[in-house]
This record gives C-alpha cells, structure tokens and sequence, in this order.
C-alpha cells in the first residue's frame, strides 16, 4: 500500500480533463461537464491578474465549477420532479480524495426535510433506564465528544442494477447513495451510562422527528455501543438540515436509515420493536418468497469512479480512480481488473485508510483502444471480498432491493464511450 | 513544556479516574406525563397499544376521506403504496409487497398509521380511526371478517399470513451485552 500526495495533479491535457459526456440527454440537474481541453494555447494566451474580487463572508464554488446532488425516487425512477423524489444523489464522479463536501453529502428522507428550531428541539432518553432524561442539543454539545470520519450508506445504494443495467446510468446514478463525513458528537456509551441503562436492555428504539417519526430498532451490540454517536457536527460545522439538524444518530457501518435523523428519542427495552421500517421496508427478500431480516451491516463494496458511466475515453494513459469501503472495518486491498475480470491488479490505497470511511484508490492504465470492461473489487480486514454479481444474485435472488454490492462493471467501446453493464 | 504537560496529563488520569463520581448534570428528569406524550411505539405483543377500539365498517369511511387519495380505493391503484392483494407473488419475478402478503405482524399496522400517516397529517388520527382503519385495511386482505373489530387485545393476536416469512440476520438473533 503506498500513498501519493499529487495524484490528483493529472496532466490537464489528458486523463480526466479530456473526458466528457457524450450523451448530454442523460445528464440530470447535477449539470454538465465542460472539462474541454485548455482554452488558452500560449502562455501568452492565459488572462492577466487584475484585482479580484472583494471578500466575503461565505466561500462560494468557483463558477467554473458544477456540481449538484442528484433527486431520484426508486430504481428507474429518474428525472423526477424533486417532490417526488425519495433520496439525492452524491456527483461520486466529480469529486476527489474521501470526504464529501457537506452539501452534496447523499439524501435520504421519508418524509420530507423538516424545519427544527434547535432551541425548541429535545431528546428524551427513557425506557430501561435508571433515570429518564431529557436533553436539549446544548445539553450534548457539552458533553465529552468525538469526531469520527465514517461512510454513511443508504441500503438502495446499487439498486439500479438488480435486475437490469441501464447503459446510460452514471456512477452518480448507480452509487451515489453513500458519502463519508467527518461526525462529531456524544458518544452513545456516554448516554447509556448518564441514564443507567437496565443491563437487561439489549435493544434500543431510535425515532426521529420527521413527519414520518422513522424509527428502528437497533440491537446494543459492544460494538454498536461502542461506535454509536449522537451527531450535532457535520464536516466542522453543525449538521445540514437534509442530514439531521439539530442532532441525529450515527451508526458506523450499518445501514443508512438506522442513522436516525432529527432524533427525538431513545427507547430502550428488550426486543425489536418491528416497526414498519424494520419489517415491511428494510428487508431482503429472496428467491424463495422468505425474507432476510436485521441486515444491518452495510457489505463490503468498491467501484471505480473514474472513467465510469457515460465518459468518453481515449486510448493510452488512463488513470482509474475510485472509492472502496465496508461496514466491517477498514479495506485492506482494492483489485482492479482491465479484461472484464479475467485477471486482476492491485490498485494503490491513498491514506488515510480509515475503518468504516472511503478509501482512494487509484491505478495506472494503458489502454490498447480494444473494447473491454473494468471491474474493481474490494477486501476488507476482516477478509470479506466484494462478491461478484453472480455470487450476489445467487445468495440473495433478483428481488432483494437493498445491499446490492457487486463488482460495478463499465464497459468501454471501441470509440472509448464507458457504459454501466452488469458484468 | 512537558512538565506542564505532564502535570495535565495527570489532571486528566486523576478525573478520568474519579469520573464515576463527577456531578453530571446534563438535562432534567423526564417527567412520566411528557414521556406519555411520545411514548407511541407499539410491539408485537400489544405493548405499547392504547384504549379504544375501531371497527370494520368505521374504517372505511376513514380511509375513503383520508387514505383512499393516495392509496386508492379499497387499498389498491393509488399513487402511493398497494395496501392490499399480493399473496403468493412473494417468490416470483414480480413480488407484490402489501400489508396482506408481506407484512409480519398487525401491531406495526397500528404503529404506523398512528405515527407517520395520512402523509399531510401524520399524527391526526384519533385512536379509535386509527384501530378503525388498521381493522378495515385488514379486512380487505381477508384478514378481519367485514363486522370485525380491534382493540389492544385482539390486534396484538392476529397472525398476519407472512408472519412466519422473515429469517433474522444470524449476527443479531441473540444479543448480550456487558454494559
């Protein structure tokens, strides 16, 4: 494993300025990408330096710079009118090293982004507990805190291709339901200690104060009661509304919806509670009509994010860049292969490597200008390895939904155009 | 330098030690009126399930002035989510997923529509509306018979046709804890 400092420093006349779209149709609000070569021939030919413009007190993107989430509702349910929608999208494709600017960290909401005053905001802690309490976010915010870098993933991440690959899906489209921040906030363990927790509690309701009032039932494993966080910041600065302002619950790992937002109440007893979300929702159904239930953990997972859907390539030097991580710890090892999976290579991991975060992963490619596919696939420490979509459909059948993590594969022609494929 | 660092290093040993018996003092009691407030959830035995009752007949004329616009009429063609049929299409290439074929227990029924439904108006039902409709969707599965009636003994003894459907993840079938 080696790191590089400049790898994000290509040459401006190849790799990724050189890319584009070639079917503008497809591109949704999130805008296009110029990306054309240098506009300016000579040296002589770049702008002068007059004055620039006068500070000020919030520091805009560049106008040269596009980048935009991406409203969707469920798999093949695209250009929807942003009411109808049920997530957004991260732009995985326009975005470098691990962490997610705030703003176009993924969207999942079940009804609607409500409007908290975060003075007027409680939690209640109750149930199993010595003492039931209630808290105001100032209140956490003066507790012992931690910040964690950590990937929140939404279980309909990859869900476009369960049955189908449409070939004009990005990597927005097909991955853009998963985003790392860093999150800071109270440790869970320090509230369960604050509140005496029946050591009979094994369970913890976790309800948000959405219209919706999502709640799940998350088992208080060591683990989970070790890694759980109750969040206030988000990146530096308190969590945007769309992820949870004033406060929502972290859940390293697990499944996105599990990181309750706009959190309101923990409950604690001792069994599910089989919420709607936890039975009717969030389940895996398989080949054979029964259904896998409580599958919390988000699996291990890559893809390549560059070239990736609906780029053009030329032939020679490539760099194939893009993002792994795992539910189970931190990735060890990213393969890449460049022959539609017939042999693999070991891509670079840029640092950090973190548990539960993105990591970068990067690799060197000559391309012959032949068709072929690329495929990455990921190992985590505990030694789990991104399956197949083979293995995939053959353990969890075509009718899942959610947790669809297979090797994302692009094909790319012979005029270098890059497309999703299932395999 | 480091003296200075030592000394709080052994500042913070020392609290850390002695933190058991620090005066936290974070946030107030709750008080077990305000926790009936919010205390809405219902299991799977009926814990959590309030006074009242709702039948059959009441229920549907709740959901054709509160649900039917989204869900349609008699729980199917709507906009939003098909509430009833699907039985028997769970292990085809097509599995319809309603209240009748897929979901496991009545109870959720009930926690459900108290908590986030109608879509506009989550909250507004009355108890009794809200034991009427989960009675009337339930009839439209040939779940309840069209004079039924629910309450917070007979919801919680309904065996739902999929109740035996769902496989728990083997990591989370038996939780222990320390703490």
């Amino acid at each position: 494993m080696t790191s590089s400092s400049d790898n994000m420093l290509a040459p401006s006349d190849r790799g990724v300025a050189s890319r584009r779209r070639f079917l503008t149709a497809s591109v949704g609000v999130a805008g296009t990408v110029v990306a054309g070569r240098s506009l300016a021939g000579t040296l002589a030919d770049v702008p002068a330096r007059p004055p620039g413009a006068p500070l000020s007190g919030h520091g805009e993107r560049s106008e040269y710079v596009h980048l935009g989430r991406l409203p969707e509702a469920g798999p093949g349910m695209r250009k929807v009118d942003p009411a109808d929608a049920i997530n957004s999208k991260t732009p995985l494709d326009k975005l470098v090293g691990i962490i997610t600017p705030t703003d176009l960290h993924y969207e999942r909401s079940h009804s609607g982004v409500p409007d908290l005053d975060p003075a007027k905001h409680r939690l209640l802690i109750h149930g199993m507990v010595q003492k039931a309490l209630v808290l105001t976010v100032d209140d956490l915010k003066a507790m012992p805190s931690v910040s964690r870098i950590h990937f929140i993933e939404c279980t309909g991440n990859g869900w476009e291709n369960w049955k189908k690959a449409d070939p004009t899906l990005t990597v927005q489209n097909t991955h853009g339901l998963v985003s790392t921040n860093e999150w800071t906030g109270v440790p869970l363990r320090f509230l369960i200690d604050l509140v005496g927790k029946d050591r009979r509690s094994t369970w913890m309701l976790a309800e948000g104060g959405d219209g919706a009032g999502v709640d799940r039932s998350i088992p208080l494993t060591d683990e989970i009661m070790n890694e759980a966080i109750v969040a206030y910041g988000q990146n530096g600065e308190p969590l945007r509304p769309s992820n949870g302002f004033p406060i929502r619950l972290l859940m390293p790992g697990f499944e996105g919806n599990l990181n309750i937002k706009w959190l309101r109440r923990l409950k604690f007893g001792d069994q599910p509670w089989m919420t709607r979300w936890e039975t009717a929702r969030y389940t895996q159904l398989l080949a054979n009509g029964k259904a896998m239930q409580f599958q919390l953990r988000m699996e291990t997972n890559s893809v390549i994010t560059s070239p990736s859907g609906m780029v053009e390539i030329r032939p020679g030097y490539n760099r194939i860049t893009g993002l792994a991580w795992s539910g189970h710890g931190k990735i060890v090892k990213v393969e890449i292969s460049t022959n539609g999976a017939k042999t693999w290579k070991e891509a670079q991991l840029n640092h950090p490597v973190l548990r539960k975060a993105h990591t970068r992963f990067q690799m060197d490619w000559e391309w012959d200008g032949k068709p072929t596919k690329i495929v990455s696939r990921s190992t985590d420490e505990k030694g789990n390895v991104q399956p197949d979509r083979k293995s995939v459909i053959a353990r969890m059948g075509e009718n899942a939904l959610f947790h669809y993590n297979g090797q994302q594969t692009w094909a790319v022609d012979a005029a270098g155009r890059v497309t999703n494929v299932l395999a | 330098m480091s003296l200075r660092r030592n000394v709080m290093l052994g500042a913070l040993v020392a609290s850390s030690l002695v933190s058991p018996g620090f005066a936290y003092d974070f946030g107030r009691p709750a008080t077990p009126d305000e926790i009936k407030l919010w205390d809405v959830d219902v299991r799977p035995d009926g814990k959590g399930l309030p006074k009242g009752s709702g039948t059959v007949a009441h229920g549907k004329s709740v959901y054709e002035e509160k649900c039917q616009a989204c869900h349609g009429p008699n729980g199917e063609g709507g906009v939003k989510d098909r509430l009833v049929g699907g039985q028997d299409t769970l292990a085809s290439a097509s599995p319809t997923k309603t209240v009748g074929s897929f979901w496991p227990y009545a109870t959720t029924l009930y926690d459900y529509i108290q908590r986030a439904m109608p879509y506009y108006a989550p909250g507004s039902l009355s108890v009794d509306d809200t034991y009427a409709v989960a009675a009337y969707i339930l009839s439209l599965n040939g779940i309840l018979p069209e004079d039924g009636k629910l309450d917070k003994e007979t919801l919680p003894k309904i065996k739902m046709p999929n109740r035996d459907g769902f496989i728990t993840e083997l990591e989370f079938r038996k939780i222990t804890n320390p703490r």
